[in-house]
């Protein structure tokens, strides 16, 4: 095989650094702001009320952190069902952020239900007419394969150097022999999770812009449009890459690593086409139902718009045309940014900015109990990929490939 | 890969074809109550009749067992002066509005839910707590209620409220038509108290005719609609003005149901899970000859 041997490893670097201080002290301000939540009611922390039932933890928490993992479905697509094995040293990474993503995403949800307790309702009680009850289930059912796509990293980390501390010490042969066997059991059927993974993806990906299709009249026309659950596929499939580039850049940068360039100028240049087809799409409903008659006034919808528009789109779609913003990390991460904007600020524009209900006194803005909890989140995920890259197998280092053959990403596919 | 797992392949794919299949068929019937009965009941109210008396508020309160106080200081007029929304402390609000055509008084509008022919919140609803009932009903069930408030989201009267300052087992609040009286035989509480008769309770079918025949016998007091025959293809609750709805302030509505376009769009990603399991098909068919095409590759060079 002509492509670079894969060999993640965990990499060797403290954990604590002045700037993971101040991470883990965003974190825990979210989390005061959290138990307020909790004890005494939602309106307590939010600005929500029954005019704006919806706001920014759903806009950006669900909606925006649903849309940025889907590095973990189009990584998946790109190595494991096309088969395209160059990529691998991305798409365990990626498996990673998909996971803790997902992860998040479940708890912006648990934290803005007002009955956090029925979370499990919708595994019992259906309505298949709900473009919710659907995001719902596949966003469930895809956390659960995407644990278990990351099972063979942990059964990595661990199989023969099982080392339970103290009395449990006497299960250290029982526990190896498990995992063992979920490794080979895993490697057997592997397959069968990521098409289903991505099978998922696709499908609650596009639900989501179904979500507020049923809100009608109540949303903007610059982006109320029956093609919206097409919009979020395509701009999902589309901020896919960038957002690995943008983490794969941010971690090499952050752990002192040398920068996989050569992989992640080959994954840019794959970029501009999916923008294209987003733009198209977008620019077509427009013409369609002739909504840039809205953009001829200045208002938050016609500014939020165009901003989304063109530093989300239109700019980074003509720098990755660029083979000079292919080569340069600088560039590439620049690019790759502001598509990941560009997707964050069209989902808090279609579930927040676009969305004006009849009987508002006055419009919606988070309160700073909002904003902690959001970036509290985001704290944590950081803290958590910090510990999770430091102590298993996920980032490939250049250089350090061994002769041996590699235990790859993801096991079932096999080479 | 070798001829073993190539079968392993196919055999666990035409497993998990067949679970899916069978997950589908379960799925029909995992829908909630939505039932468009040919005797319905509504209401239809004539905001020229009302006086803004609101003994409708203090019967709703009294009626749900919310704070209510005494009906003497419902006479107080100044609150009418505000404009004022259903919510967790009142499933009913009367507003005032200036006088409409042929007329110095002033109109009065009860506003509470619509009970419509085709629930948004009914569709929207993850769990299904919401409930269109036989007497034409549109009820919310707090044993299934997760508190997401996609019905508040969902719903063109923007009506149900949510109590958002409570901890535990905060409720989605909204007008419930009086469904534990009406089993019973008896009025809404609301209809039932109300001393000019400016609620008119009935089959829906019924009030149509009794509203049409109004506009008709009295051309120069009221305008020719009435709200809520065709708004979202049909409410329990209807409404006869002697000025345009807009300045009422009801939202300005299309006839087609609220969830018709968002049905249609789920309908189509999941008729019978054709498309999702097409996909799966199609890339697992992908996935395969990738690999093969791989080996093949390499087979070459050896």
């Amino acid at each position: 095989m002509n492509h670079e041997i894969v060999n993640p490893v965990p990499v060797k670097h403290k954990y604590f650094t002045p700037g993971v201080f101040i991470i883990l002290l965003i974190a825990l301000n979210g989390l005061v702001f959290l138990m307020g939540r909790f004890f005494f009611g939602l309106g307590s922390v939010t600005n929500l009320n029954n005019q704006y039932p919806w706001g920014l933890w759903i806009g950006v928490d669900v909606a925006a952190g649903v849309a940025l993992a889907a590095g973990g479905f189009t990584t998946a697509a790109l190595g494991h069902v096309m088969h395209r094995e160059e990529y691998d040293a991305v798409v365990r990474p990626a498996l990673l952020t998909a996971m803790l993503g997902y992860t998040f995403v479940a708890m912006g949800v648990f934290v803005d239900i007002g009955r956090w307790y029925f979370i499990w309702h919708p595994l019992i009680m259906w309505n298949g007419s709900s473009a919710l009850f659907e995001v719902g289930i596949c966003v469930m059912i895809y956390m659960t394969v995407l644990y278990i796509e990351f099972l063979p990293v942990v059964a990595e980390r661990f199989i023969g150097k099982v080392k339970l501390p103290g009395f449990l010490s006497g299960l250290n042969k029982i526990v190896d022999k498990v995992l063992r066997l979920i490794d080979s059991g895993l490697s057997k059927t592997m397959f069968i999770f990521i098409i289903a993974g991505v099978v998922l993806s696709t499908l609650h990906q596009s639900s989501l812009g179904t979500l507020m299709v049923i809100a009608g009249p109540k949303m903007h026309p610059l982006w109320q449009t029956p093609i919206l659950p097409l919009l979020f596929l395509i701009s999902a499939i589309s901020v896919g890459f960038p957002m690995v580039i943008f983490e794969s850049l941010l971690a090499s940068r952050s752990l002192g690593l040398k920068p996989e360039m050569h992989l992640l100028s080959k994954l840019g240049s794959m970029i501009a086409p999916l923008l294209g087809v987003y733009l198209a799409f977008k620019l077509g409903d427009m013409f369609i139902r002739e909504t840039f008659v809205y953009l001829k006034e200045v208002n938050t919808a016609s500014v939020m718009f165009t901003i989304e528009l063109l530093f989300g789109v239109i700019i980074p779609l003509r720098m990755f045309l660029s083979q000079k913003v292919l080569k340069s990390p600088v560039l590439l991460f620049t690019a790759s940014a502001l598509v990941v904007f560009g997707v964050l600020l069209n989902r808090i524009n279609n579930f927040v900015v676009a969305y004006t209900p009849p009987y508002s006194t006055k419009s919606y803005f988070p309160s700073f109990g909002e904003f902690s909890v959001t970036i509290g989140f985001v704290a944590m995920l950081v803290l958590a990929y910090r510990f999770i890259v430091l102590n298993f197998p996920v980032i490939s280092l250049p250089g350090k490939q061994t002769a041996q053959p590699t235990k790859y990403t993801i096991k079932g596919v096999e080479k | 890969m070798s001829g073993k797992s190539r079968r392993d392949f196919l055999k666990t794919s035409a497993v998990i074809g067949a679970g899916v299949a069978g997950l589908s068929s379960s799925t029909a019937k995992a829908a909630p109550k939505n039932i468009l009965s040919e005797d319905r009941m509504g209401v239809l109210v004539d905001t020229t009749v009302c006086v803004g008396c609101r003994n409708c508020e203090w019967a709703c309160k009294d009626a749900h067992n919310l704070p209510a106080g005494n009906l003497e200081s419902y006479e107080d007029r100044k609150i009418l002066e505000t404009k004022r929304r259903p919510d967790i402390k009142a499933l009913t609000v009367v507003n005032e509005y200036s006088p409409g055509k042929n007329s110095n008084l002033p109109l009065d509008v009860k506003v509470q839910c619509m009970h419509c022919d085709h629930p948004a919140c009914v569709s929207a609803c993850i769990v299904g707590a919401f409930s269109k009932e036989e007497n034409g009903t549109v009820i919310w069930d707090t044993d299934k209620c997760i508190g997401c408030r996609y019905c508040m989201a969902a719903c063109p009267f923007q009506v149900p409220a949510f109590e958002y300052n409570k901890a535990i087992n905060p409720l989605i609040m909204k007008c419930d038509f009086c469904f534990n009286r009406t089993k019973e035989g008896k009025l809404p509480a609301c209809v039932s108290i109300c001393p000019v008769e400016a609620l008119t309770y009935g089959t829906r079918t019924e009030l149509v005719k009794v509203a049409r025949e109004r506009i008709k016998r009295n051309p120069g007091r009221y305008v020719d609609h009435i709200l809520g025959e065709h708004e979202v293809g049909g409410t329990a609750w209807m409404y006869l003005s002697s000025k345009d709805f807009k300045e009422l302030d009801f939202p300005k509505l299309g006839t087609n149901p609220a969830p018709g376009v968002s049905e249609s769009i789920q309908h189509g990603i999941f008729a019978y899970f054709v498309p999702p399991v097409s996909l799966y098909a199609l890339l697992g068919g992908i996935m395969w000859i990738t690999k093969h095409r791989k080996e093949l590759d390499q087979e070459e060079k050896l």
